[in-house]
């Protein structure tokens, strides 16, 4: 019963989250419209099947927009996810491993880079890096690290002292081998629910960003952007608030529920 | 809870938030492009620059400076701002009580909700109900707080007129106008926690519900919703408060955010602009003010579950 | 007092039944042990007896009568009343049988709160006179205490007066002492039959310490798979055992003969 409940969830986030990313791989190569084009005559269309989301303000096609946003989305999400999954397991694999004072220190900062919401430290990282697409990866990855950091670390001090380490130890595996051959593998359990929450926040936060106007400026278009275009125009054009907040939901939505459905698998 | 243990608190209190203001200080530092040109334009002269550095402090040591604008800041002087022509206390003053009464707002409603909706469920054992609070929470959580916040100035302010979006009047003028306009965001913010903390209350007491006490408690004749209030229900809001207090650096970072949905003028504002404006002694104020709320936040979170769960106090 | 015919119980989950027909009694003042080894339906049992099964679990049929009632036709809320007046559990784990966030008075006191309309000082008087009959020292001192403050044989005693206090014709004491040393083993059953001698209180005993048994039991029923495979007075019992379940649990009990 409970097999089958997580199996379902997992499948159903599964989908959402493989019809958006299919959205996006598509959007890098064909879109139904130029993204780009103006056209004067076409502005605020309602949505109907030769416009799916409907026309701006400038009469773009929001659909074609849609699919170059989420693509935006996607990469600056993974790009994150990417930086600070990297650096976290790094950092945290070593602390955890190792303990010790520069673990103790480490762990401390981070406790202190945690009481600060990672949306916070990007802000401030943009602050010090400018604007644009590839400073909002940076800022985002380099915010995302002590989240990371903390979760790999605490699996890894909860292996260091479990028999298979200790084999492996008399054994002669060196430290690095048991870091990243035995150990990490281990911690998938816990690690891949984190990066799809950090996959998640990482949507969450470039679309706060950019809704700011502090991440993704033109001529790039981000979902967050478009929601922030799309929030003049609210009464004239309800359907492009609408239709772009529907599909950051159904990213995060189908993204969350894949984790869930891992997260129960482990139990 | 013991002295000892409210000393060691407070120091860790302390340490952390020497680690934040170091880095706040230190992150303004070490990059490029110097606020002389953002004051003076690029076509300033050597002289005027160097005046100006001079009249900033800007021309001193790095750790001689961090020492100054500590000591100030402890005695409620974070400097002047670059761009405005008064002192980031003066800028901050109004801004500051908007956005803790807005944070303070929403983390009231998503107690004030999370904790009896999650009862509810937890006490009705239809699966049906259950189900339908699994997905319906699934989706909520997955709305951004800000597009909540345009949704409801959609629906609640555009098309049904129970506000005005725009119209956002200071605390200082009309406090109770200015908290009815502060609950359209604070439930943009609290909707999604709503949904986590409640996931997170059943799951506590799905745990709960187990244990061997709760066979006691039957034993003595308690009803399961007398055992669930009784017995279960103080058991499993230790972990739903730690959680709580692990998301307040979230609420506040939300109250941020939600400010440009509905015009808000508090903190977040002056954030985005500081930052568009490298107006840095207003960014490292702000941050290290916010640490500081979502630090003490914790410690009452902690003195709160020591007083619930007598366990605690050992420690 | 407490008759039980032709018990069954099936769970739901599982292809044959945990307890398969068996007949005991304990009649008034008496202390009857319950014996077999884990997985022989003694604890199964005992929660049926204390209405702890889920229904949903489980099927059962026969009949527990209490005084001439039959426990297993009560709707849920007569049950309820039997509840901890009528019957009182001791459990085996005091530490985690115990609310970790709730004082040891209210605790000791909640039968009568559930099952009684005694204003608030009369309950707490009780309690504290509670827990003097169990031998506790500073009661007062006691009631405003938490569980993690005091020891394993101290909360088993306070678990006993939480037991006690509302005067139950039944005590159900599943394996109350295998998770306490054995010193305050001894302490425990001497209080448990001093119990029994001067409030003439029933106590169906169960355990899987054939010892124990003997020290403190008039009566034994030894289980075996979900059936009863010997019952009788405990030293007959124990001197000339009849069934051979019966025979080679006697004979695996450690003697001080071997060490001799």
């Amino acid at each position: 019963m409970l097999l089958k409940q997580r199996n379902t969830s997992f499948r159903i986030g599964l989908c959402i989250a493989a019809c958006i990313a299919a959205m996006a791989l598509v959007g890098y190569v064909w879109t139904p419209y130029d993204p780009d084009m103006i056209i004067g005559s076409e502005k605020f269309l309602a949505p109907s099947l030769r416009h799916l989301f409907g026309t701006d303000n400038f009469g773009r096609d929001i659909f074609s927009r849609t699919m170059v946003g989420i693509g935006t989305t996607f990469f600056i999400a993974v790009g994150t996810v990417f930086i600070g999954g990297v650096v976290g397991i790094i950092v945290g694999a070593f602390t955890g491993y190792f303990g010790g004072v520069v673990d103790e220190v480490l762990m401390r900062i981070n406790d202190a880079l945690t009481a600060f919401p990672n949306i916070l430290l990007a802000l401030v990282f943009i602050a010090v890096l400018g604007f644009g697409k590839y400073n909002v990866i940076l800022a985002l990855g380099v915010a995302f690290i002590p989240s990371f950091a903390r979760v790999v670390r605490t699996e890894f001090a909860r292996h260091r002292n479990m028999n298979y380490v200790k084999s492996a130890r008399l054994m002669g595996a060196g430290h690095l081998r048991i870091i990243f051959r035995h150990i990490l593998p281990n911690t998938r359990g816990v690690l891949l629910p984190a990066l799809m929450i950090g996959f998640n926040n990482a949507v969450l936060a470039e679309a706060s960003m950019s809704y700011l106007g502090i991440g993704v400026s033109a001529p790039d278009v981000s979902l967050g952007y478009m929601l922030k275009e799309a929030q003049s125009y609210m009464l004239t054009a309800p359907w492009y608030v609408l239709c772009v907040g529907l599909v950051i939901v159904l990213l995060i939505l189908g993204v969350s529920m894949m984790g869930d459905g891992m997260g129960k698998g482990e139990k | 809870m013991t002295m000892k243990n409210i000393v060691k608190k407070v120091l860790m209190m302390i340490l952390t938030m020497v680690i934040v203001s170091f880095f706040a200080f230190l992150a303004f530092q070490i990059i490029p492009g110097d606020p002389t040109t953002k004051i003076l334009g690029s076509e300033a002269t050597a002289e005027s620059v160097a005046a100006l550095r001079a009249e900033l402090g800007l021309d001193r040591p790095f750790f001689v400076r961090y020492f100054e604008w500590i000591t100030n800041a402890l005695q409620g002087d974070f400097g002047r701002s670059y761009i405005y022509n008064m002192s980031v206390s003066e800028l901050l003053q109004g801004k500051l009580c908007v956005t803790m009464l807005l944070t303070a707002i929403a983390f009231l409603m998503i107690v004030v909700l999370s904790i009896p909706l999650g009862l509810a469920a937890a006490s009705c054992r239809s699966p049906w109900v259950d189900r339908a609070f699994t997905v319906l929470g699934q989706l909520v959580m997955a709305v951004p707080p800000f597009f909540i916040g345009i949704l409801l100035t959609l629906l609640c302010g555009l098309v049904l007129h129970w506000f005005d979006p725009g119209t956002f009047i200071s605390p200082a003028d009309d406090f109770g106008r200015s908290v009815v306009y502060l609950l359209y965001p604070a439930l943009a913010i609290a909707l999604p926690r709503v949904a986590m903390t409640m996931k997170m209350l059943r799951s506590s007491i799905g745990g709960e519900m187990n244990k061997d006490y709760v066979r006691t408690a039957y034993s003595r004749g308690n009803t399961r919703l007398a055992t669930l209030y009784r017995h279960v229900l103080r058991n499993a809001v230790v972990p739903t408060v730690a959680f709580l207090a692990m998301t307040a650096a979230d609420i506040v970072a939300g109250s941020v955010i939600i400010e440009q949905v509905f015009a808000i003028s508090g903190i977040g504002r002056l954030l985005l602009t500081s930052i568009s404006n490298r107006d840095f002694p207003v960014v490292q104020a702000i941050v290290v003010i916010l640490a500081l709320v979502v630090v003490l936040v914790n410690f009452l979170a902690d003195i709160l579950n020591q007083r619930l769960d007598p366990r605690l106090r050992l420690q | 007092m407490l008759e039980i015919h032709d018990l069954h119980i099936r769970f739901h989950d599982a292809d044959h039944e945990a307890v398969r027909g068996i007949d005991l009694t304990v009649d008034t003042g008496e202390i009857v042990g319950l014996v077999g080894e884990s997985g022989s339906g003694k604890t199964v049992t005992a929660m049926v007896i204390s209405s702890l099964m889920p229904l949903n679990k489980a099927a059962v049929t026969g009949a527990v009568l209490l005084d001439g009632e039959d426990l297993l036709k009560l709707d849920e809320k007569s049950m309820r009343k039997k509840q901890g007046s009528d019957i009182s559990v001791v459990f085996q784990e005091p530490m985690t049988a115990m609310n970790p966030v709730m004082r040891i008075g209210p605790q000791v006191e909640e039968a009568l709160r559930v099952h009684t309309d005694l204003p608030k000082t009369e309950r707490r008087q009780r309690a504290l006179q509670a827990l003097r009959d169990v031998d506790l020292d500073n009661v007062e001192e006691l009631y405003n205490k938490y569980p993690h403050q005091l020891s394993g044989g101290m909360l088993q005693r306070v678990m006993i007066a939480a037991a006690i206090v509302s005067e139950p014709k039944l005590l159900l004491a599943d394996e109350p002492t295998t998770a306490l040393d054995v010193t305050i083993q001894a302490q425990i059953l001497e209080l448990l039959q001093r119990l029994n001698r001067e409030r003439g209180m029933s106590i169906l005993f169960i355990s899987h310490n054939l010892n124990v048994v003997r020290k403190l039991c008039s009566r034994v029923a030894v289980m075996e798979k979900g059936l009863i495979v010997e019952q009788g007075d405990t030293e007959q019992v124990f001197r000339e055992p009849r069934a051979p379940y019966t025979q080679r649990l006697i004979a695996a009990i450690p003697t001080r003969k071997k060490l001799w």
